[in-house]
C-alpha cells in the first residue's frame, strides 16, 4: 500500500486535488482577463509573509511606530526589500482586484448560478479595502494620521449615533495609539483571518458551479461520453500553466514598480508619509490612496455630510445588488446589446473619472464635474434593470469560441 | 487531445521550470530568513565593551553586560592561582581542551593575564547565570569547596577559571569571550587583539 | 483585441505614473542633479551636514557606522572627522538640544532630517538652501522662497552671504560670502546629496539587484511560455 493510500484513507488528499485542481474542468477559452484571480490569490500570499516578517520588527505605538518601520527600512537585513513588497503588494493587491471585478462585469459572472460568488467577491473587496485603510495608518505617517482622522470621522456623520460611534472606533479624542494598536489587531490577525475564510467560500463557491468564460455559455451542457464538458480542461496542468506565464510577467512589472520606483510618483508611498504624524498640524493636501479615490470623490460630490456618507456606502451596496439589477439573460459582453456596451463604457469613464477627481482638490469645475460622474455611476445601476430588459442582444453560440 | 503530443518536451520543460522556478524559491528565501537575524542596531548594541580594571581588587568581581549576556571579570590572588591546578582530578576536562574559549586563553590558568580572569557568566547546562562563591568550605557547598561558581539553578559547579566539575549537569567549561588588552589597564571584550569580533 | 487591451492597461499606468501629487507652495522650484553614485559628493555632503545642520537637527534613523560603510570610509574616519555628538561608531546621528529649548529659540522644534528628502524632495531642499533673503520683519531677520516665514536662521550666511528681495521677488547679492555663487551651489547640491542618500540608504542596493530580478525572470518568462506552448498544444 502506498504512502497516498494510507493518507487518503484517513484524509481526502486526492480527492481534494483532482476535485479542485486535476479534474476541475475549467473552459478552454480563458482570455487576458482571466489571469487575475490566480494573481489575487499570489499576492494575498505575498502580503501575508512579508506581513508576517514585517510583524516582527514593527511597533504598534505612537511614540516608535514611525521609526520603527525606518528601522525595518535601514538596520534590519533586507528589510527594505521586504516593506517595498508589502507596500508594492497592497497597491498591486487593488489594481488586479479592479481588473478582476472588471471582468465579471463584461463577461456577465456574476450571474445567475454565480451570484454568491460574487457576493463573496463583494465581501472580499470591502474587507480589502478595511484592511488596506488599517494597514495604511501603521506606518504612522502625516498622510496615515491625517486620512484615518478625515474616514472615522465621517462615520460622524451618521445621526444621534454618530460622534459616540467616531469616539468608539478610535478610543481616544482623535487618532492616538490606541487607535493605532487596535487598528493593528486588525490589520495583523482578525482581517487577514476573515479575507482567508472569504477567500475559501469564494473558490468552493466557483468550483460548485463552475467558471464562467468570455463566451459567457455554460460548458456544462455539452458533455462527452465521459461526462467531461467537451469545452472544458483540466485546470492542471493546463492552466497551472497558462498562470505560471501570467505570474512571471506580474512579477516583472511588479518587480519594475518594487525596483525601480516604489514610490509610484506619490501613489503608492505618498511624500507626506514621511512626515511623522502631527496631530497639530494638516498637510496642504489629504489625498486618500489611489485606490480609494472614486469613492472618496462621490462623497465630495454631495453637498451634505450625511448624504455624501450615504452616497459613498450606497456605491459600494450597489455593486452587491449587480446580480439582480442585471435582467439579460446573455451573460458576455461579446453577445449582449448596444446598450450594455454603452452604459458600460460610461460606467467605467465615471469610475476613473472619479478616482481621478478624487485626487484633486475640490474646485468648483471638479466637483460639478463629480457631481455628473456620480449620478453617471449610479444610473450604470439604478437603470440596469431597464436596459438590459430592452436591449437587443445577439445569440449566444453553443459552444465556446476560440481565435 | 489526440494530436502528436511530445511528452519528452514537455517533460524536459517542466523539469526546466522546476528547477529555475525553484531557484527564484531559494532565491526569494534568503531575504526572509536573514532578515530574522540580528540588525544593525542588534550589532550596534553588541559592539566590544571597554572596561577599566585599575581599581579590581584580587577577589573582587565585576559584571558587565556584553551583547546582553553578563561579562564576568575577576582578579585572583596567587592563592587561587595555586589552588587551580589542585583541582585538576575533579574537573572534566581541566586542560580545556573543547573549544570554549580563544586559542590564547587555552592555558592553566583560561585567560590572558593570569590574574585576571574574563568569562562569560551563563551556564554551559540551561543557561542560567551562576553565583559567586568565593569563600572557602561554605556550609552548603561541602568542605572541599575552594572557591567557584555555582549555578542556583541545577547545581552545576565551576572552579574559579570557569572549569566544570565532574558529576554535575553542566557539560563543558564556561565560555571566555574573545577579548585583548588595553595598555595595563583597559580589557576590551569582544574583540580579539587582531579586532575580529 | 488583447494587444489593444495590453496597449491601454500601458498607456493607464503610464498617465498615472506621471501625475504627481502637487505638494508643498506653488512657486518654482530650482532643479537639482544629484548622484548617489558620486562619493566625493555625499562625503562633502556629509561634512557639511555635521559641521552646519547636525547641531539642531538630528537624522536619528542614520547609523554613523552604516554612513561610513555606504561613503567609502573607515569607522576611525568618520569616528575622527564626522562624530561630534557620540562616541559610538554604532549609534544613530542624534542631537544634544531638547526640544523644549529649540522651540522657545526657534519657535519650532527643528524636524530630523533622516527622511526629509523623502518628504520634500531633493528639487525643493536645493531651492531652500539657496533661496534665503534678508527680511527685517522675521525675528531671526531672514526668509526664505521656499518656505515662507521659516523660523530657521540662514545658518550657511557665511558661506553664500546674504540676498535682498525685490518687488518681484527676484534675489540678488547684498553681501557677498566666503564662497563664490557656483561654489555655494556645488556646496548645496552636496549637502542634497547626502540628504538624499540617508533618506533611503538602501537605494543604490535596490537598484543594483533590481536589474538581476528582472533579468531572473525574464529568462523564467522564455520557460514558462514553451512549457505553456507544449501543453496547449493539444488544446483547439
Amino acid at each position: 500500500m502506498s504512502m497516498m493510500d494510507w493518507i487518503d484513507a484517513r484524509f481526502p488528499a486526492t480527492k481534494m486535488w483532482k476535485e479542485h485542481i486535476s479534474e476541475y474542468y475549467a473552459p478552454k477559452n480563458f482570455n487576458f482577463w482571466y489571469y487575475f484571480g490566480s494573481l489575487a490569490l499570489l499576492i494575498l500570499v505575498l502580503q501575508i509573509i512579508t506581513g508576517i516578517f514585517l510583524t516582527m520588527n514593527y511597533k504598534p505605538d505612537a511614540e516608535l511606530a514611525f521609526a520603527s518601520v525606518e528601522y525595518i527600512m535601514r538596520d534590519v537585513e533586507w528589510g527594505w526589500l521586504i516593506r517595498y513588497l508589502h507596500s508594492t503588494g497592497a497597491s498591486a493587491f487593488f489594481v488586479v482586484i479592479y481588473l478582476h471585478m472588471f471582468r465579471g462585469l463584461m463577461y456577465g459572472s456574476y450571474k445567475q448560478p454565480r451570484e454568491l460568488i460574487w457576493i463573496f467577491g463583494m465581501l472580499l473587496y470591502v474587507v480589502l479595502m478595511a484592511e488596506a485603510f488599517m494597514g495604511y495608518l501603521l506606518p504612522w505617517g502625516q498622510m496615515s494620521y491625517w486620512g484615518a482622522q478625515v474616514i472615522i470621522s465621517l462615520f460622524g456623520a451618521l445621526p444621534v449615533i454618530g460622534e459616540d460611534l467616531a469616539l468608539w472606533i478610535r478610543g481616544d479624542y482623535v487618532v492616538a495609539d490606541a487607535t493605532l494598536n487596535r487598528f493593528f489587531a486588525m490589520h495583523v490577525i482578525a482581517l487577514p483571518i476573515v479575507l482567508l475564510g472569504l477567500v475559501a467560500a469564494h473558490i468552493l463557491a466557483l468550483h460548485e458551479v463552475g467558471s464562467n468564460n468570455p463566451d459567457g455559455v455554460d460548458i456544462k451542457k455539452n458533455k462527452d461520453a465521459n461526462g467531461k464538458p467537451v469545452d472544458g480542461i483540466p485546470f492542471h496542468p493546463y492552466y497551472t500553466v497558462k498562470d505560471l506565464v501570467g505570474v512571471v510577467v506580474f512579477l516583472f512589472i511588479f518587480s519594475l514598480v518594487l525596483f525601480y520606483m516604489p514610490e509610484f510618483g506619490g501613489w503608492f508611498l505618498e511624500k507626506d508619509n514621511f512626515i511623522p504624524a502631527d496631530p497639530l498640524k494638516t498637510p496642504e493636501h489629504i489625498v486618500p490612496l489611489w485606490y480609494f479615490t472614486p469613492f472618496y470623490a462621490i462623497l465630495r460630490a454631495v453637498p451634505d455630510k450625511l448624504f455624501g456618507v450615504i452616497a459613498m456606502g450606497l456605491a459600494i451596496v450597489v455593486l452587491f445588488l449587480l446580480p439582480w439589477l442585471d435582467r439579460s439573460r446573455t451573460r458576455s459582453i461579446r453577445y449582449r446589446g448596444p446598450y450594455f456596451r454603452i452604459a458600460l463604457v460610461v460606467f467605467v469613464i465615471s469610475f476613473l473619472a472619479l478616482g481621478y477627481l478624487g485626487t484633486q482638490p475640490a474646485t468648483f469645475l471638479y466637483t460639478l464635474m463629480a457631481q455628473i460622474f456620480t449620478v453617471l455611476y449610479f444610473a450604470f445601476f439604478l437603470l440596469m434593470p431597464i436596459y438590459t430588459k430592452f436591449d437587443k442582444d445577439k445569440p449566444v453560440p453553443e459552444r465556446v469560441t476560440t481565435k | 487531445m489526440s494530436d502528436t503530443i511530445d511528452t519528452g518536451k514537455r517533460r524536459f520543460l517542466t523539469a526546466a521550470a522546476s528547477v529555475v522556478g525553484g531557484a527564484g524559491a531559494v532565491a526569494v528565501a534568503i531575504p526572509f530568513v536573514s532578515s530574522i537575524a540580528p540588525s544593525a542596531k542588534a550589532e550596534a548594541a553588541g559592539a566590544p565593551v571597554q572596561i577599566d580594571i585599575s581599581q579590581l581588587e584580587p577577589g573582587q568581581l565585576l559584571t558587565v553586560e556584553w551583547r546582553g549576556k553578563p561579562v564576568w571579570i575577576f582578579r585572583r590572588s596567587e592563592e587561587i592561582l595555586n589552588t587551580l591546578p589542585t583541582l585538576n582530578d575533579e574537573l572534566r576536562d581541566p586542560q580545556s581542551e573543547q573549544t570554549q574559549q580563544p586559542e590564547y586563553a587555552q592555558n592553566e590558568t583560561r585567560s590572558i593575564r593570569k590574574d585576571v580572569m574574563v568569562m562569560v557568566g551563563i551556564c554551559t547546562h540551561l543557561g542560567c547565570s551562576p553565583t559567586y562563591r568565593p569563600e572557602i568550605a561554605p556550609e552548603d557547598l561541602g568542605e572541599n569547596w575552594k572557591g567557584g561558581f555555582f549555578c542556583p539553578c541545577h547545581g552545576s559547579r565551576f572552579d574559579l577559571a570557569g572549569r566544570v566539575f565532574q558529576g554535575v549537569p553542566a557539560p563543558t567549561n564556561l565560555v571566555v569571550p574573545p577579548y585583548h588588552y588595553q595598555g595595563d589597564n583597559v580589557v576590551i571584550v569582544g574583540e580579539d587583539a587582531q579586532g575580529a569580533a | 483585441m488583447r494587444n489593444l487591451t495590453f496597449a491601454a492597461l500601458i498607456s493607464v499606468f503610464s498617465v498615472f505614473s506621471t501625475l504627481a501629487i502637487a505638494a508643498g507652495p506653488s512657486s518654482k522650484l530650482d532643479t537639482v542633479d544629484i548622484d548617489l553614485t558620486d562619493k566625493a559628493s555625499l562625503q562633502r555632503g556629509a561634512h557639511t551636514f555635521v559641521n552646519y545642520c547636525l547641531s539642531c537637527h538630528g537624522a536619528s534613523l542614520m547609523r554613523y557606522n552604516r554612513m561610513a560603510k555606504d561613503l567609502g570610509l573607515t569607522d576611525d574616519q568618520v569616528a575622527e572627522n564626522l562624530m561630534f555628538a557620540t562616541d559610538k561608531i554604532g549609534d544613530t546621528m542624534q542631537i544634544a538640544m531638547r526640544a523644549e529649548d529649540a522651540k522657545r529659540w526657534f519657535g519650532v522644534v527643528p524636524p530630523d532630517l533622516s527622511v526629509i528628502a523623502r518628504a520634500r524632495g531633493t528639487d525643493w531642499l536645493y531651492t531652500y538652501l539657496r533661496t534665503f533673503y534678508l527680511d527685517e520683519s522675521r525675528p531671526m531677520g531672514t526668509n526664505n522662497l521656499a518656505f515662507k516665514d521659516v523660523g530657521m536662521p540662514h545658518v550657511l550666511w557665511e558661506q553664500q552671504g546674504y540676498q535682498a528681495i525685490d518687488e518681484y521677488g527676484h534675489l540678488s547679492v547684498e553681501q557677498e560670502g566666503a564662497l563664490t555663487p557656483r561654489q555655494y551651489d556645488m556646496m548645496s547640491r552636496d549637502l542634497v546629496n547626502f540628504l538624499a542618500y540617508i533618506s533611503e540608504p538602501s537605494k543604490l542596493q535596490r537598484l543594483a539587484l533590481g536589474k538581476w530580478v528582472l533579468l531572473y525572470l525574464a529568462i523564467f518568462f522564455v520557460i514558462a511560455l514553451a512549457l505553456k506552448k507544449a501543453y496547449w498544444k493539444d488544446v483547439h
